[in-house]
């Protein structure tokens, strides 16, 4: 596999370089060769044909069927006049900046801990992705018992230990939003601890002691070693996070169910309640106002990985 | 050499003072869950760290399906399985087929497709799935199978053409090149040299869209309603429609839904982690 590198060039530019180099070639043996590529042409097109198709089918009709049946005016004027809705743009707000700031210290903060080579700590780590390794409902169903007012072991270990009634958790809007975060971050911290774990393990070990021999403190370190080569991967990885933290479903869903009162729903789950409310046109409609919240965070996204 | 010994000893303290709160935190929601499923049904509430007499019988019961909520699990669990194996394979055939044909063979247009995969890929599945759902009734899908198969795999494929197209633009260019000079088909580089060499990436892709799709809750119980064609996902959902419900068997069926997926993502941990971590975020 050890050839000139002047041919590697040839894989990163697109089309354009690539069908020359192949041409210079096909020019020795003339005509069977030229035949050859237009066939290897054709199955480029056949190959690409199964998942066009499905993009076609369960993604762009989805879509225009979407934004078609919410195109009524009619429909924003009664989602704007539906008090939920402004309740539920201020959770999903609340929930996204406070759930994944503090996500992603944690994370931050997590995966320098996880650097350490100690026993204990590698097997810590094999039990620190659980959350992650495990599918959400029946997790999420557990905590939701363990916070049961009555039978829940949350309060009758306060009871034990105070003699005192737990507040009726799930029952409190703002303890319910805040229980659905805490979820939330349960389940994705693994992840995101891994990826900057992976971008901490990247940065070469001789700059940190380079450092230390300069007598340099713990945070100046991180100031001036980490956080330089890590502020790319932290930023895409919050933004990411941000996507990922406005489409989950799970987290409310299945901790409160959007209840008190339909008082914690956030975007994802509201278009479900208008759904089981038989209102299609506003489920669509509260899903079209989401998207200035989301295609920004897209864009952005579709701009760092395409480069 | 006694100073250096305390200092040994204060950082391994600080650790454990971040190592502990971590395992609890970790541990605990899943502790609960285990707890349960081994707690008679009179003393799975009783706030004990260890029931009294620990027992099967919730796994009994389940197996037998001897209550009302379970009276189709092993359809449900069979429902579950296949689905996700059907999503698996057919993600797999899918965005092989298309990473292979955007890496190696540059088909026109490539790139575009690669974009609009990505840019589904963004877009939240939670956002995507009333008008989803409005689309298998237009269809004629819904409530059949089929419909959550697919579903998923539209999920599931954009992602794994991106993560396949990376590690594909990786290999060698040279190898295509000499498959060409030898007169080898576009097929025969397709089977012969470039799934072999793409083996592990297949695995990761493959994995995560299986996962994927056995995790799968909020598509599941929109496409699938009849009892015995929905998901076990669905089956546990449906146990939070009673106050009553019987919580030590909704735990116990729980941590049987949770096995596989766990088994699986610690089997091909590998795989996983150098295969998606690396994917997920390019910085």
């Amino acid at each position: 596999m050890a050839v000139p590198s002047g041919l590697r060039a040839a894989p990163h530019f697109p089309e354009t370089a690539m069908s020359t180099v192949a041409l210079d070639l096909t020019d020795v043996p003339a005509k069977p060769a030229r035949k050859a590529m237009t066939s290897w042409e054709k199955w480029g097109l056949v190959l690409v044909v199964p998942y066009l198709l499905i993009f076609v089918v369960f993604v762009i009709y989805p879509v225009g069927y979407g934004l078609w049946l919410a195109r009524h005016p009619a429909s924003y004027e009664r989602l704007f006049a539906d008090p939920i809705f402004f309740r539920t743009l201020i959770n999903t707000i609340v929930f996204v900046v406070v759930a994944v700031n503090l996500k992603m210290l944690l994370a931050m903060g997590l995966s320098g801990f996880f650097l350490s080579t100690r026993w204990w700590v590698k097997i810590l780590s094999v039990i620190f992705i659980l959350p992650w390794a495990v599918p959400s409902i029946p997790t999420i169903l557990s905590m939701r018992f363990m916070l049961n007012p009555e039978w829940g072991v949350v309060n009758a270990l306060i009871y034990r230990l105070t003699g005192l009634d737990g507040p009726n958790w799930l029952n409190d809007p703002m303890l319910a939003l805040s229980l659905s975060m805490l979820a939330h971050i349960w389940k994705s911290l693994p992840f995101w601890t891994l990826i900057l774990l992976a971008g901490r393990m990247a940065i070469p070990a001789e700059q940190y002691e380079a450092a230390s021999v300069d007598g340099a403190s713990m945070w100046q370190k991180f100031r001036f070693i980490t956080w330089p080569s890590m502020r790319s991967l932290f930023l895409t990885s919050t933004i990411l996070s941000m996507i990922w933290t406005l489409g989950d479903f799970n987290s409310v869903y299945l901790l409160t169910g959007g209840g008190p009162a339909d008082l914690t729903h956030v975007l994802a789950t509201l278009g479900i309640r208008y759904l089981r409310l038989d209102q299609v046109d506003l489920s669509l409609a509260s899903i079209v106002v989401a998207l200035p919240l989301v295609l920004p965070l897209v864009y952005f996204m579709m701009k760092r990985l395409s480069k | 050499m006694s100073r250096s010994a305390l200092k040994l000893v204060t950082t391994e303290a600080k650790l454990l003072l971040i190592g502990i709160p971590v395992f609890f935190w970790t541990i605990i929601p899943i502790y609960h869950m285990f707890l349960f499923s081994i707690s008679a049904k009179d003393q799975a509430t009783s706030g004990r760290l260890w029931p009294k007499d620990p027992t099967w019988r919730n796994f009994e019961f389940v197996f037998q399906q001897k209550h009302f909520y379970l009276d189709h699990f092993w359809a449900q669990l069979g429902n579950s399985f296949i689905i996700a194996i059907s999503v698996g394979v057919l993600t797999l055939f899918i965005s092989t087929c298309a990473a292979f044909a955007i890496s190696r063979l540059k088909v026109r247009g490539g790139r575009t497709v690669m974009n609009l995969a990505l840019f589904t890929y963004f877009i939240p599945a939670a956002f995507l799935a009333v008008p989803m759902y409005k689309t298998m009734g237009n269809y004629g899908l819904l409530n059949h199978q089929l419909s959550l198969v697919l579903a998923m795999v539209t999920i599931a494929s954009p992602y794994c053409i991106w993560v396949l197209k990376q590690a594909s633009d990786k290999l060698p260019w040279e190898l295509d090149e000499a498959a060409r000079m030898d007169g080898a088909t576009a097929l025969q580089l397709f089977r012969l040299v470039y799934l072999p060499l793409m083996v592990p990436s297949l695995v990761a892709v493959g994995t995560y869209a299986l996962l994927l799709a056995w995790n799968e809750y909020l598509y599941a119980f929109l496409l699938l309603s009849r009892d015995t064609s929905v998901t076990l996902a669905v089956a546990l959902g449906n146990f939070l429609a009673a106050d009553d419900s019987p919580w030590e068997l909704l735990m116990a069926t729980g941590l049987i839904y949770a096995l596989p997926p766990a088994a699986i993502y610690y089997a091909f941990k590998r795989y996983m982690v150098s295969g998606l971590t690396a994917g997920a975020v390019k910085s």
